[in-house]
């Protein structure tokens, strides 16, 4: 298959692979191993002056 | 390592910051008076004066842009300056210099379209009413500000980029996308006519969904993302809370950037464009409760823990109320988006009640909260000059904004319902005049709540001035129990 059947394929899907771009990022926020991590973020303006 | 170091490796541009705040006090007050001139005019024509520069459609652009631009412009500038170079605990890239650029030719454009608009040189594009010179001279000012504020991303010393600068970034970019995007003109220079008139290179039903694609966006990206970025530094900051999710925020902010761009189209319900278009517009629209609302719990919830600090500090009910408005007006907007009811809503006042509850609750409201936290801070004073003058300026402007979206709301409903009725013999009703004469006294209600929001504004510059020349007024302390105790 080349590359632009490929393009041809997956265009009229966009929407699809936005949302589970979209769903990964919402798993690896909530992904219980980095809540440590990005929670600490959260007092990033508490710890500037 | 402490803060002297970080000072003295790269001291932050805090004059900069200064010069900002002074402006967008500076063009509040006149955007706030021009739209009290514009709302008594609705309601008394005879304010027109029968001058052809002091009419409404001259004076409303005049109104429009000064307080998003002008005001908003100059509060983003502001705060994207003050919160980047803190969060990423470096100065600021190109330090005084572009820094001064960018202040110095803003404010000159600023002056510029004004101008242009009172002697009825317009592109006629809503929100993007400049002709081709102005927006040639934005990009060149926007170009220097995307440069400024990621330069001083790259050179930053905190190893993440916090939440609030990636909204200010997104902000930055989507608005050179759509300021270039909508604003593809060709001056008539070239063809014999004026340098002063440009004419797009969309027409029809193109140049109609182009501009809407750039109004609606401007509402998303400027007056939403920037001003949550606003939210996400300085309601931590005065609550000395850290935020209430941080996950939360990271899912708002892509659900907001991935959905908002494709809302726009539900401006052009039942008009040409394509009802498939239409749909969709709709169907984005309804998705951005789900960021709306989850902003909003972010930002409220950041309180948890802290509630007291909103009987205390005035300044902290200015950022709560505004996160309470930006909740209330993405709720009503989506609503409005539904084609149903935008059949009731679309050109009547109810739009321009809603954009109000958006503009002075949510943007006003969230710039009163920062601009009051920073005065103090940039000045180096150890207070404001008085915080029973900020308790005044919120109640004050807190009615007038309610006489202002409940007359609209009663206004608009009112002036759609009139449109589609029908008598007997199918005929209309009501003749276009007889729903101006209904109208009428709520345009006077509404120009009375714009002047309860304009010296609410005058109070805080009475408040700011006096802050600058270091005097503090003798009150009793406001954070003070035994007087709450007392009083009660």
């Amino acid at each position: 298959m080349s590359l632009q059947e490929i393009y041809q394929l997956a265009r009229p899907l966009w929407t699809v692979w936005i949302f589970l771009v979209f769903l990964g990022i919402v798993a690896w926020a909530f992904w219980p191993k980095n809540k440590a991590k990005l929670e600490e973020h959260g007092s990033i303006p508490l710890n500037d002056d | 390592m402490t803060q002297a170091t970080y000072m003295d490796a790269a001291p932050y541009q805090d004059d900069l910051v200064k010069k900002f705040v002074l402006a967008a006090t500076f063009w509040g007050i006149v955007g706030f008076l021009v739209g009290v001139v514009i709302a008594s005019q609705l309601a008394f024509p005879a304010l027109n004066l029968g001058l052809e520069w002091t009419s409404f459609g001259r004076l409303r652009p005049v109104h429009t842009s000064a307080v998003i631009f002008a005001f908003g412009g100059n509060v983003l500038f502001a705060t994207t300056f003050f919160v980047v170079q803190r969060t990423c605990k470096v100065g600021l890239y190109g330090g005084a210099a572009l820094g001064g650029f960018v202040f110095y030719a803003f404010q000159a454009l600023i002056v510029v379209a004004a101008t242009t608009y009172v002697l009825g040189i317009t592109q006629g594009k809503e929100y993007a009413e400049p002709e081709w010179f102005g927006d040639l001279f934005l990009t060149v000012i926007w170009v220097v500000y995307l440069i400024t504020f990621v330069g001083t991303l790259y050179k930053r010393r905190e190893p993440h980029i916090y939440v609030a600068n990636w909204f200010f970034l997104a902000m930055i970019v989507t608005i050179a996308l759509l300021h270039l995007g909508n604003n593809l003109a060709i001056p008539t220079g070239f063809f014999g006519g004026s340098w002063l008139k440009s004419y797009n290179i969309y027409a029809g039903v193109q140049d109609a969904m182009t501009q809407w694609w750039y109004g609606h966006n401007a509402v998303g990206f400027f007056l939403t993302a920037g001003f949550l970025g606003i939210m996400y530094y300085f309601v931590p900051k005065r609550a000395e809370r850290p935020v209430y999710s941080y996950r939360l925020s990271i899912v708002h902010f892509w659900a907001l950037i991935f959905l908002y761009i494709w809302a726009g189209p539900h401006h052009l319900h039942y008009t040409a464009l394509p009802d498939w278009a239409q749909t969709l517009g709709m169907a984005f629209s309804v998705m951005l409760w789900m960021p709306s609302w989850g902003g909003m719990i972010n930002g409220l919830m950041t309180l948890s823990g802290a509630w007291e600090k909103l009987r205390t500090d005035p300044v902290i009910r200015f950022l709560v109320t505004s996160i309470g408005f930006y909740g209330m007006s993405t709720f009503e907007g989506p609503a409005m988006s539904i084609k149903a009811v935008n059949s009731l809503s679309h050109y009547t006042d109810w739009t321009v009640g809603h954009v109000h509850s958006g503009a002075l609750g949510w943007v006003a409201f969230v710039s009163f909260g920062a601009l009051y936290y920073l005065v103090p801070v940039l000045w180096k004073r150890e207070r404001l000059y008085s915080m029973r003058l900020v308790s005044y300026h919120f109640w004050i402007a807190t009615i007038g904004i309610v006489l202002y979206i409940t007359a609209m709301w009663v206004s608009g409903i009112m002036q759609g319902l009139m449109w589609r009725a029908y008598d007997d013999l199918g005929f209309l009703q009501y003749s276009f005049i007889e729903t101006v004469a209904a109208m009428h006294p709520y345009y006077v209600i509404r120009a009375m709540g714009g002047v309860l929001f304009l010296v609410g504004a005058l109070i805080m510059a009475y408040n700011f001035i006096q802050t600058i020349l270091g005097n503090m007024r003798d009150e009793v302390p406001y954070e003070a129990t035994g007087y709450v105790l007392a009083r009660g």
